[in-house]
């Protein structure tokens, strides 16, 4: 088998099962010629191998929606499938999505801003906006009439693959890293995946999984399927804008791995404003990496439009992307909304975590730490204004890095004594 | 035969070199150029290549110690 870092050419064409309609599906289209392809499990345009992106039929979809039809949904992410790429009715639902928006008074005080909101996406089934995209990219993997579905991830993706699995009944298999936590891999397992462990670097893994999407018969949530599976996370910008009473946030500050979550916002965004359903966008679209995996913020500040490559070292694992696949994208959407970039310091990414945590009491992963940090930079900078309308997207759930966080945690240990406790509160002028 | 589709990434000091011409000339494999972008530092390249397997990677694995990042065109595909 070759293993030299390349893609073989062969797609697999996959016949729709028996009642399969493509809802406001037009076709897919490569994201730089435009040329456009049947709705199949495609990824790449075979002319120049650029990403594939759903296009949808927005005239029919105008004659339909409306704020009425979508708040009479189900309270999940599903409220918007008319603005998905499969049939709402047959999906592949966890009750993902329709996370709290929560107005963060306390870490709003501190930062100097009065109208922060925390969209906080840890709460979703598997503790992760994950959830989003492979809620669609199952119920995509099943109207095509795959049997299994495949991912590589070095955590929240794993355990939110094989949870949606395990409801859709079909085999999963999943690519973890040899190191990977014990935790993640508790997280993943227990749903009854076939998980695959893979020694090597980084860039050996990923090479390892293109050669096997291109080889097996599997629905690969993040390669032949990306074109769907990344739409779900345009979720995020309509609830984010529905919770607000209709109308797009002044600022979003978003947390970059892959770069598709921050261009899938700010599209979700245009599409409601396209459809009537909100104001003008003036959304300007801030990005957050951790300093030892930045290639999209380090793009940016430095005035390139090339994403030079890195090589990821960074304790925000949820953000490790060192090649990322949506970056140019990403980095399109960061300037034409005049948005902002920040790198975190690794050392600040664990004290975001306990800001966000001690401040609003929601724990987040490191992906989060980043976020709020990078919040915080971009408001001594003066990129944010003090009465600006604010969003901070979280996007994972704290339990699973708690190593991040261990050292900041001291209980004080006393014997089962009045005189012991209060001693030891003393001691530290707690009483 | 085979085809493989790649992405190279080149540092500012092989910015100048016609690394793709070399690869042709020094491999049996025919070079395609799909899309590519290059500025003073950095640039990059999508490219096909077919030949014979071992041609390919002989062609990658020198392309590499040159200094040169070679990807699969899907980027990344490991995710958090």
């Amino acid at each position: 088998m070759l293993r030299v870092g390349g893609v073989r050419t062969r797609s697999l064409h996959v016949l729709p099962r028996k009642g399969y309609r493509l809802a406001y599906v037009t076709a897919l289209k490569c994201r730089e010629c435009e040329r456009e392809y049947p709705v199949e499990p495609l990824n790449v345009c075979e002319f120049c191998f650029g990403p594939l992106e759903v296009a949808y039929d927005y005239e029919a979809i105008r004659k339909v929606i409306s704020r009425e039809q979508i708040s009479k949904g189900p309270q999940t992410m599903w409220r918007y499938a008319l603005l998905l790429p499969v049939d709402g009715e047959n999906a592949v639902d966890l009750h993902g999505g329709f996370t709290p928006l929560l107005k963060a008074n306390n870490l709003g005080k501190l930062l100097g801003l009065d109208n922060l909101y925390i969209k906080n996406d840890s709460v979703n089934p598997s503790f992760s906006f994950k959830d989003r995209v492979v809620s669609v990219a199952i119920t995509k993997a099943l109207e095509f009439g795959f049997d299994t579905v495949a991912c590589a991830s070095t955590g929240n993706l794993a355990g939110s693959v094989a949870a949606h699995a395990a409801k859709a009944g079909m085999k999963a298999l999943i690519f973890i890293p040899a190191d990977l936590e014990r935790g993640k891999v508790v997280g993943a397992g227990v749903y009854g995946p076939t998980l695959v462990s893979v020694h090597g670097s980084y860039d050996d893994v990923n090479r390892l999984c293109s050669e096997l999407a291109d080889n097996y018969h599997w629905a690969f949530v993040n390669i032949n399927l990306r074109p769907y599976y990344a739409e779900g996370s345009k979720t995020l910008g309509y609830e984010v804008a529905e919770q607000l009473g209709w109308r797009a946030p002044d600022h979003a500050v978003v947390p970059l791995a892959s770069g598709a979550l921050f261009t899938k916002i700010w599209k979700g965004l245009h599409e409601l404003q396209d459809l009537g359903l909100i104001p003008t966008v003036k959304t300007r679209m801030h990005a957050t990496q951790p300093a030892g995996c930045a290639p999209i913020v380090d793009a940016f500040l430095n005035g390139s439009r090339i994403i030079r490559p890195v090589r990821p070292n960074t304790i925000a694992k949820s953000l490790a992307i060192g090649n990322p696949a949506d970056g140019i994208y990403a980095l399109r959407a960061l300037v034409q909304s005049q948005g902002a970039a920040c790198n975190v310091p690794e050392d600040e990414i664990a004290e975001g975590v306990k800001l966000l945590a001690e401040t609003e009491g929601i724990f987040t992963e490191t992906a989060g730490g980043v976020v709020i940090s990078g919040l915080k930079r971009l408001v001594q900078a003066g990129a944010i204004k003090r009465d600006e309308l604010t969003v901070a997207f979280i996007t994972g759930n704290g339990l699973k890095t708690q190593e991040a966080v261990e050292g900041m945690v001291h209980p004080i240990t006393i014997e089962p004594t009045m005189k012991s406790f209060q001693a030891a509160m003393e001691d530290r002028q707690l009483l | 035969m085979g085809r493989v589709r790649v992405r190279l990434t080149f540092p500012e000091t092989l910015v100048p070199r016609p690394l793709i011409y070399e690869l042709g000339h020094r491999f049996q494999v025919v070079t395609n150029i799909r899309r590519a972008h290059v500025e003073e530092h950095v640039g990059w390249v999508v490219l096909e290549l077919d030949g014979e397997e071992d041609e390919i990677e002989h062609g990658l694995v020198w392309t590499r110690s040159l200094g040169v990042r070679v990807d699969p065109v899907t980027a990344d595909v490991v995710e958090g």
